[in-house]
Parts: C-alpha cells; sequence; structure tokens
C-alpha cells in the first residue's frame, strides 16, 4: 500500500501511523452533550467499502486525510488536512 | 441423504470401528438443510461459532427450539475458521476474568456435551516477559487468575528453558526473564467447534439456513418483527446480530452506529513438521504468538495491520514484523516453508473488550467487539446471550459488557492502553 504525502509524493505506507476515521476532524463543542461526545470519540460508520480516515506521515509531520477502499485496500485520494480542521 | 429431526447418530470410537468393517456406507450428514419458515421465535443472523453455539444453548439450556440461524454464506465460513484457534482463561480485569473463566469451564466439558470431537488440546499456555517491570505485572495477573479460580504459575528463567528450551534466551533486545504458564491454556480445532455447535443445535430442532443474506431488519413502534432476507421474509419475535466482521453493516440496518472499527489481522502456517513446539507460546513485546497444529503446521501470528480494512488479507509490512519476531524469539523456525497467511476482520472496540446487550430497539440482541479474542469466547459468549435473550437479564458473567459502557464511562480495558479506536 502507497500512500500520497501532499508534500512528499508517494511513500510506503510504513512512513505513515494510522490514526482512525475522519470524524475526529469534526469535533463537537466543548459544551455539546454527551450524546455528541460518545458518538465522536466511539462511534462509526466503518464502511465496508469507500472510507475517509487520517494518516500521519512521520517523516515530514503533515496530516493527510486518505480516500480510499477497506475492501480492496485501492487508494482514491489524498488531501492535506492543513486548512481544513476546524 | 439428509437427515429428518430426531434422526440422531451418535459418535463414539466404537461408531468409527463399525463404519470402518462396513466400509464407511453409514455415515450422513450431521445436520438438515431446511427451508426457511415463515416465522420463528428467535432468528439469530450469522451462522459462525458464537451464533451456533447462542441457538445451542437456547435450545438446551432454555428450552427455545424454534429457532433459526440465518448465515449468508456456510455454516462456520468467517472468523470461526480463521483464527489461531487458542483458548485460554488469563484475563485480569472484574468482567473479562469470570467471563472467560466460565468460558474455559464449558470448553473443558464441551465434547461429551456436544458428543463431537473439537480437539481440545489443554497442552498449557505460556506468555514471556523480559523485564523486571513485566514480571510484576505477569505476576499481578497471575494472581487475579489465581482468585478466580483458575491456574497460573510464575516461572522463572529456568522454568521456562525447561519448558521450552529452543527459545533464545541470549537475544539483548529482549531477553527472556521467565513466563507466566497457564497450563489449562490451550488450543482446539477451530471448524470442528462450528460444526459441532451446528450439529448439536440442529439436532435440538434448530433451523440452521444457509446462503441465506440479511438485507433489512423490519422494525415496528420501535420493536423488531423480523427480517428481510435473501431467500425471503422471515417474522421474529426475537432477532440477535452475531456477525462479528460485519456488525456495522447490519446493525446499520436497524439504524445503530456500533463503537466497532474493522481491522485486518494476519496469520500463518507453515508445512507440516514433526512435533516440536508443545505449547502456545505467546511473545508480547514481539508480538508474536505460536502453536503447532495436530497436523504438524506451526500456527502463528502477530498483531494488527492497524488501519480499518474489510480485504480479508493483509499487507507485507506486518508480514515481515511477524516474521522478524518469530526469528528473533525461536531461530529454530528460520527454515520451515510458510504455507498460507490470510487476514480476519476484527471487530475492534474501542476498549478491546466485547458487547453481549439489547440494542436500543425492543426485541434486537447484539453480539459483537470481540476484537482479537472471540474463538476462546465462543461457548460463554453464545451461553450468554442465550441467557439474556430468554429471561432478559444479562448472565452475571457477561453483565458488564454493555453496548453503553463507552457513553457511561464503565470501560474494560483489559490493555490498561485507554479508549479509543486508535489505541488498540
Amino acid at each position: 500500500m502507497r500512500i500520497t504525502c501532499p508534500c512528499c509524493g508517494s511513500r510506503d505506507r510504513r512512513e505513515f501511523t494510522y490514526y482512525g476515521s475522519d470524524d475526529y476532524l469534526r469535533r463537537p463543542d466543548a459544551d455539546a452533550a454527551a450524546q455528541a461526545w460518545d458518538d465522536y470519540l466511539h462511534n462509526r460508520d466503518n464502511p465496508a467499502g469507500e472510507t475517509r480516515d487520517l494518516w500521519y506521515h512521520d517523516p515530514c509531520g503533515t496530516w493527510v486525510k486518505v480516500t480510499r477502499d477497506t475492501v480492496t485496500h485501492a487508494i482514491h485520494a489524498c488531501e492535506p488536512v492543513a486548512g481544513e480542521a476546524g | 441423504m439428509v437427515p429428518e429431526r430426531g434422526d440422531v447418530m451418535r459418535y463414539s470410537g466404537f461408531r468409527v470401528l463399525l463404519e470402518g468393517l462396513r466400509g464407511n456406507r453409514g455415515w450422513r450428514p450431521a445436520w438438515r438443510k431446511p427451508d426457511p419458515k415463515p416465522a420463528y421465535d428467535v432468528v439469530i443472523i450469522g451462522g459462525g461459532g458464537h451464533g451456533l453455539s447462542t441457538a445451542y444453548y437456547l435450545a438446551k439450556n432454555h428450552g427455545i427450539t424454534n429457532v433459526a440461524v440465518l448465515e449468508k454464506g456456510w455454516l462456520g465460513s468467517g472468523n470461526i475458521g480463521r483464527n489461531t484457534t487458542i483458548v485460554r482463561a488469563n484475563y485480569f480485569l472484574p468482567g473479562n476474568s469470570e467471563f472467560y473463566s466460565h468460558s474455559l469451564k464449558l470448553w473443558e466439558k464441551l465434547e461429551r456435551d456436544l458428543n463431537y470431537n473439537v480437539m481440545h488440546s489443554q497442552r498449557g499456555l505460556i506468555n514471556l516477559f523480559h523485564s523486571d517491570g513485566q514480571r510484576d505485572a505477569f505476576a499481578r495477573r497471575g494472581n487475579a487468575m489465581l482468585a478466580q479460580g483458575d491456574d497460573a504459575v510464575l516461572l522463572d528463567r529456568e522454568g521456562v528453558r525447561e519448558l521450552l528450551p529452543y527459545l533464545d534466551f541470549d537475544q539483548t533486545r529482549f531477553p527472556i526473564y521467565g513466563g507466566l504458564y497457564h497450563p489449562r491454556g490451550g488450543t482446539a480445532r477451530h471448524d470442528a467447534v462450528a460444526w459441532g455447535y451446528a450439529r448439536a443445535a440442529d439436532q435440538r430442532g434448530v433451523d440452521l439456513i444457509e446462503n441465506c443474506e440479511v438485507t433489512g431488519i423490519d422494525i415496528d413502534q420501535g420493536r423488531v418483527t423480523g427480517v428481510q432476507t435473501t431467500r425471503g421474509a422471515i417474522r421474529a419475535k426475537k432477532v440477535a446480530i452475531v456477525v462479528a466482521g460485519r456488525s456495522s453493516q447490519v446493525a446499520a440496518m436497524a439504524g445503530l452506529r456500533l463503537p466497532i472499527e474493522s481491522h485486518i489481522l494476519q496469520a500463518f502456517v507453515t508445512e507440516g513438521l514433526k512435533p516440536c513446539i508443545d505449547h502456545v507460546v505467546s511473545f508480547g513485546m514481539g508480538h508474536f504468538y505460536i502453536s503447532q497444529s495436530d497436523k504438524g503446521g506451526l500456527v502463528f501470528g502477530g498483531d494488527l495491520d492497524f488501519y480499518a480494512s474489510y480485504a480479508a488479507r493483509g499487507n507485507l509490512p506486518m508480514v515481515e514484523h511477524v516474521m522478524e519476531a518469530g526469528m528473533t524469539l525461536m531461530p529454530m523456525i528460520g527454515r520451515a516453508k510458510v504455507l498460507r497467511s490470510w487476514g480476519g476482520i476484527m471487530d475492534m472496540s474501542p476498549d478491546g473488550s466485547p458487547i453481549i446487550d439489547r440494542a436500543p430497539v425492543d426485541g434486537l440482541f447484539i453480539n459483537c467487539g470481540w476484537n482479537y479474542g472471540g474463538f476462546k469466547a465462543v461457548p460463554a459468549s453464545g451461553r450468554c446471550l442465550a441467557h439474556l435473550m430468554a429471561t432478559g437479564a444479562p448472565h452475571k458473567v457477561a453483565a458488564r459488557f454493555r453496548l453503553d459502557r463507552f457513553a457511561t464511562g464503565h470501560l474494560l480495558d483489559e490493555e490498561g492502553t485507554g479508549s479509543q479506536h486508535n489505541l488498540h
């Protein structure tokens, strides 16, 4: 599996650390209801097919949002997270 | 010829001998192949180990026999046939400890109970440790196992050397300080567990329906009324989702979003060798564990690939890592040829512990989140889900496996690493 880092280009998967679903980009407000925090931290769509998740490129420190297929391991798109996270 | 209900053949050594003399013409299929009826008291989605054992204990312990098990492929085609067959009860936390202890006791009488040879072999399991701090942690775990009524022996370096003389004791990175020995731990023949439960459930009148994929869950005014399947609609008073590996997809049919992320765990088997590894050996620091099957193959595995996946196969970095760990621990296996590798789809929960609970829809139950540890749990998981479905109250050894524990903070974090998906 190879992931394209927006800074460094196509790199081996071993250079990246997986963080999880891009749900982590949609952090609730500090005073949001407990249900919203439970959803944010624990509950997942967990799709069999196209998913978007977050990977960290260890050598250069770039967070990457990867659109990929969980059944075939095909990678469709790699975008920088910077500028998107709220 | 497909047997009729009540047409029961008992298996025994005598039967094997007799059939041998008669040219083995008397063996019959171990279970019927019924068409689905329009309605059942209980429908269990998933014909793997957990689903089949749930059906068996519903029939045996609670007299509920108007039950269908719906399986989208063939019985036992999922994780029950993809694990590394280890059976153990070496847990630490209250909640897990009594559950796996109960499961091991069920394992110990399973073959008589099912009249089926599941090749349960209590060859002993040894968890190695490599530092003073780890020794303390294992001593504590061993005491918890003893307090639970199970067995544990803390071995020093020489004690491990006596049992496992082939390890590389002098490696510089992880020198072996000792091990926690669990003599009642061991292995079982994984497929046989599914087949044994299937046959025993069928004999008690449970309908096992293969090639029947559930495509929808019918809910009317907050109460489950049945399921839609590729073989037509089936009404049911109670429905259980027991589909680890596909839990999120099936639960979504009932509008649920589960605390589950699916990951790949790889396993490997070598060519058959003469007996050389007599125990189950676990090398936690290298994420490597190994046993030898009765056929002679070395069966071993490592850690997750560590990204969400449903591919049922892994990638090469973890293959390399597992091989390196194996060679670090026991260089003698270096010349064995690996025959096959495969991946199982793990239901990873945020705290690493399972869920056996009611779903927030009346009459709907869920059994999922088995992480790396579903195989050894098969007997107790079915027993406890059957108890919950029949009586309405959780079995006392599974009372903490609640679906809402992440929201309420009653976590079961056995590894002590936290309660987020990326931590296990």
